[in-house]
């Protein structure tokens, strides 16, 4: 008896911590969500906690009439739908090649790409070299540094040298030649950390913000999140002015304030995210768990 | 895990590995050149943007000039200037501030940071499989998803003159006045420490959860026969089956102490709280780009990252021994 009680406090406290955390967590999505779904005017008055008080849609609607972040979708969709299939691909056909115990050297390409996770040139090398390659502003600067991760790349080399042996050795008894063995055998069987790997560099994709920062000028190549890093710097600048001078602008504001399209805006970067990882979630904890275990 | 990777050599010398058909050397490359081809993009990939800025810290010890003719021909045309950079970096009274900076913050963020997936993946193994463990755990991985971009505007926000934070603490009666959070230096710390926190603690719980999934099950009936209470089990027969995860995850952290990180200083610092919120990597991108002080930067960089190599590596030779498996 005494130890049921001792259970059911001890359930209570878990409950308890369980709640703390998922409100923590959750709660500040929630509360930019309904900020950004509130009149700008009402904004103002503050004290907005669990619904919109007046709810308008004039947020949303600014944002997708300005032609700066529609460019901005377009630059970062396009480079999440071009950078995420060839990553995957340069990646696994290493991973598959790194394999391969036979594969002459092999302790050498490992330590030629484990190397590279352990050191760098830095930031200003590699911008230098960027600017010599002729990819400072230009699209390509998204792409093709990234083909190269090394920890996925370990991640989808340690998944296939579990699967079992006898599939390409049967294969090369009926002849079959290592592209073959990659694209007809081991590829589809790796699909699991693949979708892993791909969910991983699309998100990176899509959040990324200092390399379209940092090295593009041209304002049709500024992704999403660069756009709002320019959105959030200027409320940065505007709070340091001080609120009683923010108070005096905004009586000025019209239908939409500065703080409701801030919110618009990240909630427009924050969704396509939201609506996607939970359904891959059982690929990427078991990706991870592979990675982990190894590593 | 080091017993499946042990399996494995007796595993793979398997008869096809050894039928070279031309022999010798030439043979075998002969017949891996299918292997090799798959390689090739990465091999050339990680030459051009991995291996190329090494050889370019040698920007390092001349006096690069931007508009002084292409990066790599400087090399040979600018003045040899030898560790000046380094020892500007180490007298001109930035480095102490730099550094004590980066520390604290790496040190924060640790210290809130590590135990809290820990606690976490305790808690979460304790509720009972259903739709509530799922949806949480769902919802503890987003902020990891999330860009600090997104996460830095969430943040100014909860913690605005208006937001909901000061709000709560106002309404609560614990402060008169709306603190201002983001313009008090040493705030930024915490600020840091504990948005590093929050984003990330759902996410790292995973590792754990995969330990503890890995417990035998029959230590917890015994227990159970034992009359141990679920605190009991979770203390006595939980914590210490995590403990090598948790050793090699801590010896990890202190690997990367000096990667304080960039996007959350840069993104949420401002003016008035620099002395506090500047660390390695935002100084570097601050003098190297920003103010045009190529050479320097890349001195700067090439600091931390010699560091943070031996720091890694002398870190990596402890997780080793401690549990006689490498990190690669």
């Amino acid at each position: 008896m005494v130890k049921d009680k001792k259970d059911f406090l001890f359930m209570t406290a878990v409950y308890a911590f369980i709640v703390a955390v998922f409100v923590v967590t959750f709660y500040p999505f929630w509360n930019i969500f309904i900020i950004s779904l509130n009149s700008a005017e009402d904004t103002l008055r503050g004290n907005l906690y669990l619904w919109p008080r007046e709810f308008s849609l004039a947020s949303y609607a600014q944002i997708l009439s300005d032609s700066e972040i529609w460019m901005a979708i377009k630059v970062t969709v396009l480079r999440t739908a071009v950078g995420t299939p060839l990553a995957v691909m340069t990646i696994s056909m290493l991973s598959f090649a790194l394999s391969k115990r036979e594969l002459v050297a092999n302790r050498f390409w490992m330590l030629y790409f484990v190397f590279t996770m352990y050191f760098g040139g830095g930031l200003i090398p590699y911008y230098m070299v960027l600017k010599n390659y002729h990819l400072i502003d230009n699209f390509m600067v998204f792409i093709v540094p990234g083909l190269m991760n090394v920890f996925y790349m370990i991640i989808i080399r340690t998944f296939m040298q579990g699967l079992p042996q006898e599939l390409d050795e049967s294969a090369k008894i009926d002849g079959a030649n290592y592209l073959q063995i990659f694209f007809r055998i081991i590829l589809p069987l790796t699909t699991p950390v693949l979708a892993t790997i791909g969910l991983f560099t699309a998100i990176s994709h899509w959040n990324s913000w200092f390399d379209s920062y940092v090295f593009t000028y041209d304002p049709g190549l500024k992704t999403l999140q660069a756009v709002l890093v320019k959105i959030l710097n200027q409320y940065q600048t505007g709070s340091m002015v001080g609120d009683a001078q923010q108070m005096a602008n905004s009586a000025k504001r019209l239908a939409v304030s500065p703080d409701t399209i801030r919110m618009a805006a990240t909630m427009v970067a924050t969704l396509p995210i939201i609506m996607v990882y939970p359904f891959l979630q059982k690929y990427f904890v078991k990706g991870m768990t592979l990675g982990a275990v190894k590593s | 895990m080091s017993m499946l990777s042990k399996a494995q050599p007796n595993h793979r010398s398997a008869p096809a590995v050894r039928k070279p058909r031309g022999g010798g050397l030439l043979g075998r490359l002969k017949e891996q050149r299918l292997l090799y081809v798959l390689m090739l993009p990465a091999i050339i990939l990680t030459f051009m943007f991995s291996y190329v800025p090494m050889f370019g810290l040698y920007m390092a010890f001349i006096n690069y000039q931007p508009g002084g003719g292409s990066f790599f021909r400087q090399f040979f045309t600018t003045d040899f200037v030898g560790l000046q950079w380094f020892e500007y970096f180490f007298t001109n009274g930035d480095f102490v501030r730099i550094m004590r900076n980066t520390l604290a913050q790496s040190f924060l963020s640790l210290l809130f940071g590590f135990p809290m997936p820990i606690i976490l993946a305790l808690m979460i193994n304790e509720l009972r499989n259903g739709w509530f463990k799922r949806t949480f755990q769902t919802v503890s991985y987003m902020p990891h998803f999330i860009s600090w971009v997104i996460a830095a505007n969430i943040i100014v926000t909860m913690l605005s003159s208006g937001g909901v934070i000061n709000n709560l603490l106002t309404g609560l009666g614990i402060v008169d006045e709306p603190i201002q959070f983001m313009q008090k230096g040493p705030l930024f710390w915490w600020i840091i420490a504990i948005s590093n926190t929050w984003k990330d603690m759902g996410f790292n719980a995973i590792m754990y959860l995969a330990a503890i999934s890995a417990i035998n099950p029959e230590l917890y009936e015994v227990a159970k026969v034992d009359g141990a209470s679920r605190l009991k089990q979770m203390l006595h027969i939980t914590l210490p089956s995590i403990r090598p995860t948790i050793i090699i995850l801590a010896i990890l952290a202190v690997g990367g102490i000096l990667n304080a990180g960039f996007d959350q200083q840069y993104l949420l610092q401002n003016n008035t709280v620099l002395q506090y919120s500047e660390v390695i990597d935002t100084y570097t991108y601050k003098y190297g780009l920003q103010n045009g002080m190529f050479s320097y930067g890349a001195a700067v960089g090439l600091f931390k990252s010699v560091v943070a190599f031996i720091l890694v590596i002398s870190v990596n030779q402890m997780a080793k021994k401690m549990n006689e498996q490498s990190l690669f």
